[in-house]
């Protein structure tokens, strides 16, 4: 990587402003502040800010930590060292069991879960008498390396900013990676980032792990510094004050986290200090003006000061080098059956409408087969019985010989079928190399430790080197390295095919692939198809421009309202009375 | 909402009393639930000032109870003019009579109006009738004020960037209402005295009162919602914003109203429960909270489930308290987990389109 650089100049500075002769100890008292509640909030940007879900619960994690150490270091005189992993596991395994519940809700109730359960532990941390009720525990045990006891604030500071360095980077690296990728692409819903293979509910879990783990070594850290906890931190509005660090610094980058924790806590403590001079001792005005400025912020800067903030930084991000000489290993070579998709009385049902009606057809090695019909007769719905976005009603659907009753979107995709979407599903913050990558998940090994540890780069400079090369054979070369939401739709649904091309399909679903191109672009289109055909693959496409798929398809099937009114070559197809009625009514 | 220490064995007296007191809490839960749901269907905010608005309307009502003239009056006053200058602001582009005479009406003229009859009346027309509709009246152009300074010129942003703001907004009215009401806590009159004995049953008339008026509010939310042009064009901003939009709805006239409506319901929970328990300043955000249990067990869709909900939770507060009071809390926010636990097993796997 060549933006090490900030990072390391950064970890300078920190390591030398203790250092500055006669800066007062305060101040390093709320730079440890800042430390912790950085943290969290580099947890949450990764868990609300990339992964979409919102916890009114990161204190309670604190908590688990907090009090892990505080009891085993207390009652039992465990040492604080040996105590750690000991409060990240206890966290973790905390927010696996809070996890499996809450991680399954959809939308707004997991928020509101998290702060149901965040609610009633703080209560519980206040009533139980193994952490000491509302009293807590004090007389925590400090630090201790040899006989250096780091009993004050300025030698607890460098074990909280290495914890929060060392976070950064292993969280800079995690976003960086295949199992990143996963992570990035849950924001806007399962159903792609399903396709190509992700566990959506894993990865969620993951996210949600992971930033419990480290407001638990938040909570640890807070323990030793403090060397006294109660249940008042890891409270509800102490979750809600991660979660505005959080949002106010940047809720999608992980140093608007830092930055975040540097604006509120320097801004809370210049509240509390100065305004009771201006305004005498009247109680409580800097709650607010606090709140007032809370409004303010989101009003002026919706999506934090960090984006804003980087903008004015002189060393930008510099797009990713891709060595396109590597290969990913190949499909291992299997037999294929001479039918790799069959439908036979495939049925939809919603309710009282049938959406798909008892449809048979299959797709055969090598062909490219278009299903057509009126809006509305059920050709994106067949598209998702076929991937098991949707269980079918009735019927059998079998992909290269295995019924897919049962399996899941992911084990449709490692049977090595690729979709696209009618309506485009790419993550539009993401460049559209990143995008495309996301498509060869399954063909990547490296887990969530190695992506952490950087272990993964020979994995992922071959897995960048497929996405680079199918991007190139789309001819989006020169886009490869904007933000795919800056692409033209057009352009968006041909990232979508170099996505789907990722996978090494042998059966390639594509769901209006020519919609928004120029006639020129449609050609391209038409010759690239045709060009994967020969070279082995099977296509099943959805198309209205009816030129484009009478030119492209071996074999046509029909669809109006449900039912298969017609199937065959597109000879016969453009005679047909009843394709001719559907398209223009009687008598055309 | 009360503690027995030692072993007490349930006797009929005791099991009655639990359920009404169970009963009374829960009434006031759902008109919460009620509130919450109705404004996150709306704007898409989670109301945390909710629980501001329980204490202002009760701490109001209890401080003009005493002949004062409430601070919160002054506070609608003040909140009238940033909601005029942002109007004003709004307005810069297109001055129209018709509009700057609406936003003068409504952000200057109201909040002055009703500061001049609480300063006018406080102290010496000092009924219950118009202590409670003076409170009312404040509490109502607070809650319209803050949706026009703290929600509306963000109302196209994320639930997130809008619950950030509902956080601020919850913390500078809880600071508010410490220099307005002070740290002690506030007590106010009932609404009646009379006491009515069935057998062993002894029911209040703050009691029936309580259960009266929730019935009569859900009932009035509902005849709102079905049978008015208002209700219903509320219920489109709540399906879709830009459809409300397309035919004619003004969303930020939708969003001021249910604020408006969020408002007068919590002040009137306030104003029934401040008779029963001595309210705190920051008491609300609690209450409020419990509220929100109801309505997260209602789905944030469902009136009768939500209302449904919160009796429950009045219940399961009531005998917590008595069975393991030091828990009674604990068990409250705990109650939403097995709901949750139903609805991921239960949810459909739909696609939500965000962004």
């Amino acid at each position: 990587m060549t933006q090490r650089w900030p990072i390391i100049l950064f970890a300078l500075v920190m390591a030398a402003l203790p250092l500055i002769p006669e800066i007062p100890p305060f101040w390093i008292v709320l730079l440890n502040n800042i430390g912790l509640a950085a943290l969290v909030a580099m947890g949450l940007v990764l868990l609300t800010g990339v992964g979409g879900l919102t916890s009114f619960g990161q204190a309670a994690f604190c908590g688990f930590g907090a009090y892990t150490t505080a009891v085993l270091s207390t009652a039992y005189g465990v040492s604080p060292w040996l105590t750690l992993p000991l409060a990240l596991i206890v966290s973790g395994l905390a927010a696996v069991v809070l996890g499996l519940i809450t991680v399954r809700l959809s939308g707004h109730y997991l928020p509101l879960g998290t702060l149901a359960w965040s609610l009633g532990l703080y209560y519980l941390f206040g009533k139980l008498e193994l952490v000491g009720r509302n009293d807590g525990i004090s007389a925590i045990p400090p630090l201790q390396i040899g006989s250096w006891r780091m009993l004050d604030a300025g030698s607890i500071y460098y074990v909280i900013w290495a914890a929060v360095i060392l976070s950064a980077v292993l969280t800079t690296n995690l976003l960086d990676s295949r199992t990143g990728r996963g992570i990035r692409a849950l924001r806007r819903g399962h159903i792609a980032a399903e396709a190509f293979g992700v566990n959506t509910a894993r990865a969620k879990l993951l996210v949600f792990i992971y930033a419990a783990v480290l407001a638990g070594l938040s909570g640890w850290l807070y323990a030793h510094f403090l060397r006294a906890v109660t249940p008042t931190p890891f409270g509800v509005h102490a979750s809600i004050e991660y979660l505005f660090i959080a949002v106010v610094g940047g809720a999608g980058y992980i140093w608007g986290g830092v930055l975040g924790a540097v604006i509120v806590i320097v801004l809370k403590e210049i509240l509390q200090s100065y305004l009771p001079l201006i305004f005498g001792g009247q109680g409580q005005l800097e709650l607010i003006v606090f709140g007032l400025v809370l409004v303010a912020l989101v009003h002026l800067a919706p999506g934090g000061v960090w984006p804003w903030l980087a903008g004015l930084l002189p060393f930008k991000r510099k797009p990713p080098r891709v060595d396109t000489s590597l290969h990913l290993a190949a499909r291992p070579a299997r037999e294929l059956p001479p039918v790799l998709l069959q439908l036979e009385g495939a049925r939809k049902q919603f309710g009282g409408v049938i959406a798909v009606n008892d449809v048979s057809f299959s797709v055969g090695q090598k062909e490219i087969v278009a299903l057509i019909g009126p809006n509305g007769a059920g050709k994106s719905t067949t598209f998702n019985l076929i991937t098991r976005v949707l269980a079918s009603s009735a019927g059998r659907i079998t992909v290269c010989g295995t019924d897919v009753a049962g399996t899941t979107p992911q084990e449709i995709a490692r049977l090595g079928v690729a979709r696209t979407f009618q309506h485009v599903k790419l993550i539009p913050d993401m460049t559209v190399l990143e995008n495309v990558a996301l498509g060869a998940n399954l063909r990547g090994q490296s887990g969530t430790i190695a992506s952490m540890l950087r272990l993964d780069r020979a994995d992922e400079a071959r897995l960048l080197a497929e996405a680079a090369r199918q991007i190139e054979r789309v001819g989006l070369k020169d886009q490869i390295d904007q933000l795919a939401g800056s692409l033209s739709l057009g352009q968006q649904r041909i990232v979508e095919i170099a996505r789907a091309l990722c996978v090494d399909p042998v059966l390639l679903l594509l769901d209006e692939p020519a919609a928004g191109l120029r006639h020129m672009e449609k050609q391209q289109l038409a010759a690239l198809l045709r060009q994967l055909r020969d070279g082995g693959m099977s296509i099943l496409l959805v198309e209205h421009d009816m030129g484009f798929v009478m030119d492209l398809a071996d074999r046509i099937v029909v669809l109006d309202f449900g039912t298969k009114i017609a199937e065959g070559t597109p000879d016969v197809i453009k005679a047909n009375p009843d394709v001719i009625r559907a398209y223009l009514g009687a008598a055309a | 909402m009360r503690c027995w220490r030692g072993e007490p064995a349930l006797n009929t007296t005791i099991l009655l009393f639990l359920l009404q007191d169970g009963i009374t809490n829960g009434a006031v839960y759902a008109l919460l639930g009620l509130a919450m749901v109705l404004v996150f269907a709306v704007t898409r905010v989670i109301l945390i000032p909710q629980g501001e608005f329980v204490a202002y309307g009760a701490l109001t009502y209890a401080t003009l109870a005493t002949g004062q003239a409430p601070g919160t009056a002054m506070l609608a006053v003040a909140m009238g003019l940033v909601a005029f200058a942002f109007d004003l602001f709004a307005a810069r582009k297109a001055f129209r009579v018709k509009t700057i005479v609406r936003a003068v009406a409504v952000n200057i003229a109201f909040p002055v109006v009703v500061l001049g009859l609480t300063w006018g009346l406080a102290g010496r027309a000092n009924t219950i009738p118009v202590n409670i509709a003076l409170s009312l009246l404040i509490v109502a152009a607070i809650g319209l004020f803050l949706y026009r300074i703290a929600f509306q010129p963000i109302a196209h942003t994320s639930v997130l960037v809008l619950l950030i703001a509902s956080v601020g907004a919850h913390l500078a009215l809880e600071g508010f209402g410490l220099i307005f009401f002070g740290a002690e806590g506030l007590r106010g009159p009932a609404i009646s005295n009379a006491m009515i004995t069935i057998g062993q049953l002894q029911i209040t008339g703050q009691s029936l009162a309580v259960y009266g008026i929730t019935i009569a509010l859900i009932v009035a939310l509902w005849l709102f919602f079905d049978f008015t042009l208002y209700g219903k064009a509320l219920r489109a901003t709540a399906v879709n914003r830009l459809g409300a939009r397309l035919v004619g709805i003004r969303t930020s006239l939708s969003g001021q109203m249910a604020f408006l409506l969020a408002s007068v319901i919590g002040a009137i929970s306030g104003i029934l429960i401040v008779p029963i328990t001595t309210l705190y300043y920051d008491t609300g955000f609690i209450v409020g909270l419990k509220g929100f249990v109801a309505a997260i067990i209602g789905g944030l869709i469902s009136y009768p489930l939500t209302a449904v909900a919160a009796i429950v939770v009045g219940l399961v507060e009531a005998f917590s308290s008595f069975y393991a009071s030091n828990y009674k809390e604990v068990i409250v926010f705990t109650l939403i987990i097995p709901v949750l636990v139903l609805r991921s097993l239960t949810a459909p796997n739909v696609e939500e389109e965000k962004e």
